[in-house]
């Protein structure tokens, strides 16, 4: 475990709460003030799959060096939920401190001597203020931010700002806040020491980054791409893909002459439904995309098989979670990596796009309609609970408005006008893939039939075996067409600089980036490679045979990724070490640094 | 099944108002049985896209699995088309239908793909209100798996193994009314005189158009005994009236004045003309086209027809007010935000 001698931007506190009662609004305040202050810091959404009730919780890392992934050790408890309460007391390190509400007495068994104690009366204070039940529900949380920004030392003008800018249009609600975040100062200014050694100070590590989750990055990606039919299911942890989506739509899409849209968003009967509607609308040349998690996914296989075989561009944006089965919809996994990859009977093989952040999901997803035009195939956007659901730093979101959609080899009446006969499965261009035509475009030229049966060049149906093989061949050759054409990985060093080498992808990246740090100041050093997507070219497989042992980084119990480089580059099995971190919970730079020491 | 198509045609073959005959409306060969009643549905909608003049390029087939869904490639080979997977057409066709509104959208199922596997899809269709035509080739039985009973096979039916259904069957058409389709018709793969004018209504229909055709499978389901046979279907139908469709362009010139007679006026001033009404069923009243398909079958009848039709219906497009101008020919310039508005996004996530 990574220790602290400097308190100051270096901690990690939870929040308990209960689920249902306003919290997270409350707990997004105090993150951003840190965020506002020039601070890398890092939300984790820990909340069950629940509407009101039950446990949930809230871990903020902050971190001056800005390492943002997890990190095991509470430092600082925030405890408002009775329910969890024991279970919250133990998990704080020794030295930490715990606040709690002392409207009434700790009872014994909470009582630890490593820890320190700080009691506010959240529900006193609550009821002596307000009238109304649900605001003393609500203002509980606002006070006890106010107390943290005494503890921690966060600028009150920051809060005020954000108050400020949360309520903008209905600034009567100001004044009570601002009274609430008072309340808990004043409690903290009367009865305890202030500042904590665990505090904040502002520095200017931020720059220009944005704090923003992943599935709202997915959803205006898409508005970007110029998707204009998106069809769902809602599914935890995607279903804010969607939704972000129809926010932006509302923003952009609608044509302020006649007031009608420019996009067609339908929530479906189910993922079936869901992936054929997409699949149908980009058969018909509109760009359309679904959003699922994994029991969607496999929902969706028999239509993957169809989209691959019939090549038809489409998108999927897979939002991982904890399987398999129902799993824990609401923990994090990498664990569709082999369902998404080879997904639907037959030999099938899909494109998989593996974004880090933000600002590489609104990437992912420009890329994504480009690559399934360009290909025709499905294009599956692989995220996790983790980027989707939880606020990231990230890199600005960048549009170059000189970039051009590439919709792919479409023939128009013009084009089908030269050519003698169109046959859709032909490779003219020798690079397996074919030239495709919509409907009503020309009147004697280029209507073919769609199918998931085999057939020949012509899309004549045929049980020809000759023709079937071909068929598959050439399918064969587009995915190798598709290895130059995906997004290459980042290699993290010029040349190479040692015998081991790590290898990870998606959210694995913050964890894997800390735990090099972590090493390089114990002057152990790894090469490193991340993946962006699946197939894998050229780099991925240099990198394995350049290196005696390569860690391959992922969050299932299966090694999935590493099945997938021994079969798709036949590596040695021998040379590639799982680090596995599948308990639901964000992967840490500790947990790395354990497997990568046992192994060296 | 044929192998080669006669190179013969009549030399006076008509031509329709875009100057094609009506082979040109025709499809690739037929590979179904001998006397398949879903052959005889294909040749309907053939010349019935004849006697529309419609571009065929203009018009998207898309089928589910089965035999029915095979005949998508017998007809109207210069429409694209698509046969997707079992009982999964209605979603691939409101995707396609979402895409370009401007085409018509011409849907083939089976009792199989639409009763069993497409259950969900074909309801949830039906309630969207997508604009397409919906044809069940209806034989309640599995062709390609050799004859196993359907969902719309009629309880008590013997199938050719001489086995009795057991089970009570799904009756598409007063399901289809009861979700709301906006036209539901049924009518009898034998019976070209009934189903070309309600394919041409229905294809008019500026919403969902349901019509299920009773369409007796040869092989499997045309035995004694069986209540989707040729013999049995022919004994037992009953006509809620004659049928014919009269397009807006053409010159209307009807009597009124027999009271055996009913027009019903479609969206765009086109006519259905109706013959020979039972005096208990009004096409335009929901409730007493319930009434009469539950009276026909208490009397072991078939009823035909024209069932419903609401002529005040607002489609998908409607509902989701999207804009008039195909979503698959808007380019960057209109969905594009652009970098300038990104900075704006960028600021608020700070």
């Amino acid at each position: 475990m990574s220790t602290n001698t400097n308190k100051i931007n270096d901690f990690v506190i939870r929040f308990a709460n209960v689920n249902g009662t306003g919290s997270a609004s409350a707990n997004f305040l105090f993150t951003k003030a840190i965020f506002r202050m020039g601070i890398p810091v890092t939300p984790k959404n820990i909340f069950p799959s629940n509407i009101q009730g039950l446990p949930t919780w809230y871990e903020v890392r902050v971190s001056e060096k800005g390492y943002l992934g997890r990190r095991e050790g509470i430092d600082f408890m925030v405890a408002v939920n009775p329910q969890s309460m024991l279970k919250d007391v133990k998990s704080v390190r020794a030295g930490g401190y715990f606040l709690y509400d002392s409207s009434k007495n700790l009872h014994p068994e909470y009582i630890r001597e490593d820890i320190n104690y700080i009691g506010i009366p959240l529900m006193h204070m609550c009821n002596e203020a307000y009238s109304d039940a649900r605001q003393r529900q609500l203002f509980k949380n606002i006070i006890y931010v106010g107390a943290l920004s005494a503890l921690f030392n966060i600028e009150f003008n920051v809060l005020e700002d954000l108050l400020a800018e949360q309520f903008k249009g209905k600034e009567k609600l100001i004044p009570a806040n601002v009274k609430a975040l008072k309340l808990g100062m004043d409690y903290i200014y009367a009865n305890y020491d202030y500042p904590l050694e665990f505090r904040v100070e502002r520095r200017d590590l931020i720059k220009d980054k944005i704090l923003m989750e992943g599935n709202a990055a997915c959803g205006l990606g898409a508005v970007y791409a110029g998707a204009t039919v998106a069809a769902w299911y809602p599914i935890t942890p995607s279903t804010s893909v969607v939704e972000a989506f129809m926010d932006y739509a509302d923003e952009f899409r609608v044509d302020e002459a006649t007031g009608k849209r420019n996009v067609a968003i339908v929530q479906a009967e189910d993922e079936l439904a869901a992936i054929g509607m997409a699949i149908g609308a980009n058969w018909n040349g509109a760009r359309s995309f679904t959003a699922t998690s994994g029991p969607g996914v496999s929902l969706m296989n028999e239509f993957l098989g169809l989209a691959y075989f019939a090549e038809i561009p489409t998108v999927l944006v897979d939002v991982q979670r904890a399987g398999p089965s129902t799993g824990m919809p609401t923990r994090t996994q990498q664990s569709d990596i082999m369902e998404a990859a080879y997904a639907s009977h037959g030999d099938t093989k899909h494109v998989l796009l593996f974004p880090s952040t933000p600002k590489e999901c609104f990437d992912c997803m420009l890329d994504a309609f480009d690559l399934s035009e360009q290909l025709q195939t499905p294009i599956i956007v692989m995220t996790d609970l983790d980027l989707g659901m939880n606020d990231h730093v990230s890199d600005p979101l960048v549009f170059d408005d000189k970039r051009e959609y590439k919709r792919g080899k479409v023939l128009d009446a013009e084009a089908l006008e030269k050519i003698e006969r169109f046959g859709r499965y032909l490779d003219v261009d020798k690079d397996g893939i074919p030239y495709r035509t919509l409907p009503g475009t020309h009147p004697t030229k280029g209507s073919y039939f769609t199918r998931g049966t085999s057939r020949d060049e012509y899309a004549v149906y045929t049980e020809d075996s000759a023709a079937y093989e071909r068929n598959m061949e050439r399918l064969l050759l587009k995915w190798e067409t598709a290895k130059d054409m995906v997004p290459a990985p980042q290699i993290y060093q010029e040349k190479n600089q040692s015998k081991n080498g790590i290898l990870f992808f998606g959210t694995s990246q913050y964890a894997a980036e800390e735990a090099m740090d972590l090493l390089k100041e114990e002057n152990i050093l790894v090469d490193a490679i991340r993946l962006k997507s699946f197939p894998f070219n050229k780099q991925v497989e240099d990198f394995i045979n350049s290196h005696d042992k390569v860690f391959v980084i992922e969050q299932n119990r299966d090694a999935q990724l590493r099945s997938l480089l021994m079969i798709e580059l036949d590596a040695d099995p021998k040379k590639l070490i799982s680090v596995l971190n599948f308990d639901g919970m964000p992967i840490t730079a500790d947990a790395i640094i354990n497997k990568l020491k046992q192994n060296f | 099944m044929t192998y080669v198509r006669p190179k013969f045609r009549h030399p006076e073959l008509q031509k329709n108002k875009l100057g094609y005959t009506v082979d040109y409306y025709e499809g690739a060969l037929s590979t179904l049985c001998a006397g398949c009643g879903h052959d005889s549905i294909s040749a309907s909608i053939i010349q019935s896209a004849y006697e529309m003049n419609i571009e065929p390029h203009k018009l998207a087939k898309l089928s589910g699995i089965g035999c029915s869904s095979k005949t998508p490639a017998y007809f109207l080979s210069n429409s694209h088309g698509f046969n997707s997977v079992h009982g999964r057409m209605p979603s691939v066709a409101t995707g396609a239908n979402l895409a370009n509104r401007d085409l018509i959208y011409f849907g083939v199922s089976g009792d199989g793909d639409s009763a069993s596997i497409g259950m969900g899809q074909f309801v949830h269709v039906i309630r969207r209100n997508l604009n397409m035509t919906y044809i069940v080739m209806n034989n309640g039985c599995y062709g390609l798996t050799k004859g196993q009973d359907s969902a719309t096979a009629d309880q008590g039916s013997k199938n050719k193994s001489g086995n009795v259904n057991p089970f009570d069957s799904i009756d598409l058409a007063s399901l289809a009314i009861e979700l709301g389709a906006s036209f539901v018709a049924q009518s009898f793969s034998g019976d070209k005189s009934q189903l070309v004018p309600l394919i041409k209504a229905a294809m008019n229909h500026p919403g969902f158009a349901f019509i299920n055709v009773i369409s007796p499978c040869v092989t499997f389901n045309n035995n004694v005994g069986s209540t989707k046979s040729y013999d049995y279907v022919r004994e037992h139908i009953e006509a809620t009236s004659t049928i014919d469709f009269v397009p807006q362009m053409q010159e209307i010139n009807v009597d009124y004045g027999q009271g055996s007679k009913k027009h019903v006026t479609m969206h765009d001033g086109s006519l259905i003309e109706l013959r020979k009404l039972s005096d208990d069923w009004d096409p335009l009243d929901r409730q007493s086209a319930m009434n009469a398909i539950m009276n026909s079958k208490s009397k072991n009848e078939i009823l035909t027809g024209l069932l419903y039709m609401n002529q005040d219906v607002k489609d998908l497009h409607h509902t989701l007010n999207t804009t008039d101008k195909p979503l698959n020919t808007l380019t960057k310039k209109e969905l594009c935000p652009g970098s300038e508005m990104l900075k704006g996004i960028n600021a608020g996530l700070r």
